[in-house]
C-alpha cells in the first residue's frame, strides 16, 4: 500500500478547515473513534485516516470534499463497511465521510416505481418502505440488512437474484454526484431509457474513484406474487453443477440458482440452522412472479431436478421457510467462523459451462495448499465464492490463503470470466486487475480515473494501483 | 466522405489518420445518427465489420463483431430457441448491432427484460487516439474495472468506434398472446398501464397508443398462457375493455412497432426518455405540431413523429420542462440531442479522455 505511516504535511490544515464547517461533535479526530473504521469487512487491512466526518446532509459532503480538494488530501465515503474487497479501507491521512446519517428516502413514486434515496439507506430500507405499494428493490447482496445504497452503487452490487434482477447498476436510473473537485452533476434521471451516453452506468461500480454519489434515483420492481423455492440435494458438486446447466439449457429462467457444498452447509447449520438436508452439495432454486407461470415452471422444476440425479428434493412456497433457507445461504460467509477462525473469500467469475471445472480445479488448489475451502457460489451466473479457511495465528497461513486466492482468480481468467462479480476490485484484488485486462485497457482506466480527478483523491488505493500498465 | 473498415487495425488506421471528424456508421437504418451532420465529416462504414464471433448457447451470451446485422443475430439465436428479449427495432431496416447499442434503441421487449444496457456485458472499441481498448467480458456477471460497455450504450459515436460486442441473450418464449386495451383516453391509458405494471402479470410489453389504446403482450409458456389472460382480463380497471388479437393481427401489429412502419410519410422519427408523468405533456406538444407517437415500455421511452418540415424547438423546450432527452434517429442528421442533456463535468472529462484530440464529433 501507498501510505505514509505518518499523517503527511497538510493535515493539520484540514481538520481546522473541517472544524470550520460546523461539524462539531460529528468530527471524529480521536484514536479510539477512528479505530471502528479502520477497516471493513476485509478485516485483514486496517488503518486509522486522519479523521471522520459524519455527514447529514448533501451540502455537508459536498464542503467536506471541496475542502480536502483544496488542501490535497485524499478522502473517502463510507455506508456500513460490509464491503469485501476492502472498497472503504480508509488513507491514513485521509479523510472519512460516513454517509450512514445521510439516509433519507426522499420520494417514493408508485406509478413510476422509482425511488429517491440518499446514499445512506440501507437497501432493506428501499424495499420496506416501497412495501406499501406492492413493489420491492431488487438488489439483494447477502449484507442488504445492513449496507447501504451508496455503497452497492459504488460497487455495483449483486446478490442472490441477479441472475433474473441484474446487479445494482441495472437498478439505478440516476444520480447526483459530487466530484472529486468538489463539482455537482446530474447524470440520468427519472427514466428507465437513456439517451446520449450511460453516464449512470459508468458511474456504478467506479469504487468510489468518481467521486460520491449523494442523492440516487433507483427502480422498484413489483413483489412476485408467488415464490417456489426448491431445496436439491446431491452426491457430488459436480452433479450439484450439472443440473444448474440442464436447467439454463431447459430454458427456464430462475430468479436464483444457487450452490453450497458440504463445509458450507455444515457451517450454516453450526449457526443459524436452516434445517438443510445433509448432504455434498445443496442447490437452491428460486421461481418467481405470476402464480399461472410459477406453477407451471415448478412443474418443469421438479421434473429436471428429478432428472438430474439429485438424492432428495425439497420445495416450499411459505415465506417463513423461505426466509429460514435465505438466511442459512446469506449467513454463509460469517457462519464459516464456526469452522476457522479465519478466512478470505473470493468473488471470481467463470463461464457457467466451465463452472464443473473450476470446481474441480479449486478443490485441487486447496488440496495442493493444504486448505480447506467452502464453497457457496451463484451458480447460475457462474460467480464464485469460495472461502479458503485458515488460523491466522499459524505462521504463514494467510500468505497461504492469499496465494491460493490469487491462483483462484487466475484459474477465472484462463477460463474466460473476472476476477470479481460482485464485490468488486477494493484494494484486495488490484494486483489482478492487469491480469484480466491488457496494458491498453489498464492504460485506459487510468486516463479515465486522471480526467475526471487528476489529483487521485477519491478512494486513492482502490481499483488501480500505481504501476500496472501505467507510467 | 465515406471510409469503409473491414477490420479492425483499418479502424485504428482511419482514427489515426483522420483529418476530418469521424462518425462511424453500421447499416444506415438511423440516418440522423450516422449521417454525415456537415461538410467535413468522415463516416467510417464498419458494416463489413460483421459476424459472430462466438455463441454458446448453453452460456446464453454471444460476442459478434459490431457491424453484424441484427437480422443475422437474431436468426442464429432462433436456432437455439434464444433472443435478445429487447426486441432491438428497425432490424429490417438493416440495424446493427453497434447501431443498437450506440443509439440505445430498445424495442418493446424491454419492458420486461430490461432494455440494451441491461444486456450488454462487453465492448471493445477503437477510441479517439486510434488505440484498440475494451472494457467488462464474456460473463454475464462482472463487477471488474469500470463499466465501459455501459458507457457505449447511447454515445452515438461519440466516445469510439465500437468494433465488437458481447452480450447476454434469453430463452426465447414459445408462446405469446397481444391484448389490445382501450381505455378512454391516453390520459386513462397511462393510469391502466400503471394499474397493470404494479400487478403479477409480468407482460413482456405494454405500449401506448395516443388515443388511450394500449397494446398488451404476455410471453412465455403455452401453458399457463390462457388461465394468466383469463385473470388479466377482469382486472382491468373500470372503462377499460380487452380483445384478444388475433396471431396475424398481432405479428402485423408488432412487426409495424419494429420496423417503425407508422411513421407517416414526411415525418423523421426521434426516441425519447420517458416517464408515465411525462407522457401526455410530451403528447400534447407533439399533438401541437402535428406529429403522431408512440409510448413504449409502459411510458418510459416516447417514439415520436415529427414533420420534417417543422421546427425542433417547442419539443426541444417540452424535453427541457419535463427534465427528458431526446435523439433524431431518422431524418436530416441530427447532431445534437434535444431536452434536458445530463452528464455536465464528469462528461466532458470522460468524452476528453477518450477523444483528447476531437477526432468524433461533439
Amino acid at each position: 500500500m501507498a501510505v505514509s505511516a505518518h499523517a503527511p504535511a497538510g493535515s493539520e490544515p484540514i481538520l481546522g478547515d473541517l472544524r470550520a464547517l460546523g461539524f462539531g461533535e460529528r468530527l471524529l479526530t480521536g484514536p479510539a473513534e477512528l479505530a471502528v473504521f479502520a477497516s471493513d469487512a476485509l478485516t485483514a487491512f486496517h488503518q486509522r485516516p486522519l479523521a471522520v466526518v459524519l455527514a447529514e446532509t448533501q451540502d455537508e459532503v459536498v464542503a467536506t470534499v471541496r475542502a480536502c480538494h483544496r488542501r490535497g488530501v485524499p478522502f473517502l465515503a463510507r455506508g456500513s463497511g460490509t464491503s469485501l474487497s476492502g472498497g472503504s479501507l480508509p488513507l491514513e491521512g485521509g479523510v472519512l465521510i460516513a454517509l450512514n446519517r445521510l439516509n433519507r428516502i426522499t420520494r417514493i413514486d408508485p406509478q413510476a416505481r422509482l425511488a429517491v434515496v440518499e446514499p445512506g439507506v440501507v437497501n432493506l430500507e428501499v424495499s420496506r418502505a416501497a412495501e406499501p405499494y406492492g413493489l420491492h428493490y431488487a438488489p439483494d447482496p447477502s449484507s442488504q440488512s445492513v449496507c447501504t445504497i451508496g455503497g452497492n452503487v459504488a460497487f455495483n452490487s449483486g446478490g442472490a437474484h441477479c441472475l433474473r434482477h441484474g446487479m445494482t447498476a441495472n437498478h439505478v436510473l440516476g444520480m447526483r454526484v459530487v466530484l472529486p473537485d468538489g463539482e455537482v452533476v446530474e447524470l440520468g434521471g427519472e427514466s428507465l431509457e437513456p439517451v446520449g451516453p450511460d453516464w449512470t452506468g459508468m458511474f456504478c461500480g467506479s469504487e468510489g474513484l468518481f467521486g460520491i454519489a449523494l442523492e440516487l434515483t433507483v427502480r422498484l420492481v413489483p413483489i412476485p406474487e408467488a415464490v417456489h423455492t426448491a431445496l436439491a440435494v446431491y452426491d457430488t458438486l459436480e452433479a450439484a453443477g450439472d443440473a444448474v446447466s440442464r436447467i439454463v439449457a431447459s430454458g427456464l429462467l430462475p430468479v436464483a440458482l444457487e450452490i453450497m457444498d458440504k463445509l458450507a452447509i455444515e457451517a450454516a447449520e453450526a449457526s443459524v440452522k436452516p434445517g438443510y438436508p445433509p448432504g455434498e452439495a445443496l442447490l437452491i432454486v428460486e421461481l418467481e412472479g405470476g402464480r399461472e407461470n410459477v406453477d407451471a415452471d415448478a412443474v418443469r422444476l421438479a421434473e429436471l431436478l428429478r432428472d438430474s440425479g439429485a438424492t432428495h428434493v425439497r420445495t416450499t412456497e411459505d415465506p417463513a421457510e423461505r426466509a429460514l433457507i435465505w438466511k442459512g445461504r446469506k449467513a454463509a460467509f460469517s457462519a464459516v467462523g464456526w469452522l476457522a477462525p479465519d478466512y478470505v473469500v473470493q468473488d471470481g467469475v467463470v463461464p457457467r459451462t466451465h463452472l464443473g471445472e473450476a470446481l474441480a480445479e479449486i478443490e485441487r488448489l486447496g488440496a495442493a495448499a493444504g486448505l480447506r475451502v467452502a464453497n457457496v457460489f451463484h451458480a447460475g451466473d457462474g460467480n464464485l465464492h469460495p472461502l479458503i479457511l485458515f488460523d491466522g495465528r499459524e505462521e504463514g497461513a494467510l500468505e497461504r490463503a492469499e496465494a491460493l486466492a490469487g491462483d483462484i482468480l487466475r484459474l477465472c481468467i484462463r477460463l474466460g470470466g473476472s476476477i470479481t462479480g460482485e464485490h468488486g476490485v477494493g484494494v484486495e484484488k488490484r494486483a489482478h486487475l492487469p491480469e484480466m485486462f491488457g496494458p491498453e485497457d489498464m492504460a485506459l482506466m487510468h486516463r479515465l480515473r486522471d480526467a475526471v480527478d487528476p489529483d487521485r483523491l477519491a478512494n486513492r488505493g482502490k481499483m488501480l494501483a500505481v504501476g500496472d500498465g501505467w507510467s | 466522405m465515406t471510409l469503409a473498415a473491414e477490420r479492425v487495425d483499418e479502424v485504428r488506421e482511419l482514427v489515426r489518420g483522420a483529418t476530418g471528424r469521424l462518425l462511424p456508421r453500421g447499416g444506415g437504418s438511423k440516418p440522423a445518427l450516422s449521417a454525415p451532420p456537415h461538410d467535413g465529416v468522415v463516416t467510417v462504414d464498419v458494416s463489413g465489420l460483421r459476424g459472430i464471433v462466438a455463441y454458446d448457447p448453453a452460456e446464453l451470451t454471444f460476442t459478434a463483431r459490431a457491424g453484424t446485422p441484427i437480422a443475422e443475430l437474431d436468426a442464429a439465436l432462433a436456432e437455439h430457441g434464444q433472443h435478445l428479449p429487447f426486441d432491438p427495432p428497425l432490424a429490417r431496416a438493416g440495424a446493427t448491432l453497434g447501431g443498437a447499442v450506440a443509439a440505445a434503441t430498445s424495442g418493446p421487449g424491454a419492458l420486461r427484460s430490461g432494455g440494451v444496457r441491461d444486456f450488454v456485458i462487453g465492448v471493445r472499441f477503437v477510441d479517439g487516439a486510434g488505440r484498440l481498448v475494451s472494457g467488462g467480458g464474456r460473463v454475464v456477471k462482472n463487477a471488474a474495472g469500470f463499466d465501459l460497455p455501459k458507457l457505449m450504450v447511447g454515445s452515438r459515436g461519440r466516445l469510439g468506434v465500437m468494433v465488437e460486442l458481447s452480450l447476454k441473450v434469453f430463452p426465447r418464449p414459445r408462446a405469446s398472446a397481444t391484448l389490445e386495451i382501450a381505455a378512454a383516453d391516453l390520459r386513462a391509458a397511462v393510469g391502466v398501464a400503471t394499474t397493470l405494471c404494479a400487478g403479477p402479470w409480468e407482460l413482456d410489453a405494454l405500449e401506448l397508443l395516443p388515443d388511450g389504446r394500449l397494446l398488451a403482450r404476455l410471453a412465455g409458456d403455452p401453458e399457463p398462457m390462457e388461465a394468466r389472460i383469463a385473470r388479466l382480463v377482469p382486472a382491468l380497471p373500470d372503462g377499460a375493455t380487452a380483445r384478444r388479437l388475433p396471431a396475424s393481427e398481432a405479428d402485423a401489429i408488432w412487426r409495424a412497432a419494429a420496423d417503425a412502419a407508422w411513421v407517416p410519410d414526411g415525418m423523421r422519427l426521434l426516441r425519447a426518455a420517458c416517464t408515465p408523468a411525462a407522457v401526455v405533456p410530451l403528447w400534447d406538444a407533439v399533438a401541437a405540431a402535428g406529429g403522431d407517437a408512440r409510448f413504449g415500455r409502459a411510458g418510459a421511452v416516447a417514439w415520436i413523429a415529427w414533420p420534417a418540415g417543422a421546427a425542433l424547438d417547442p419539443l426541444d423546450a417540452t424535453l427541457r420542462d419535463l427534465g427528458l432527452a431526446a435523439a433524431a434517429l431518422t431524418g436530416p442528421p441530427l447532431p445534437e440531442l434535444l431536452g434536458a442533456v445530463r452528464g455536465g463535468a464528469f462528461a466532458d472529462r470522460i468524452r476528453g479522455a477518450l477523444d483528447p484530440d476531437h477526432r468524433f464529433l461533439d
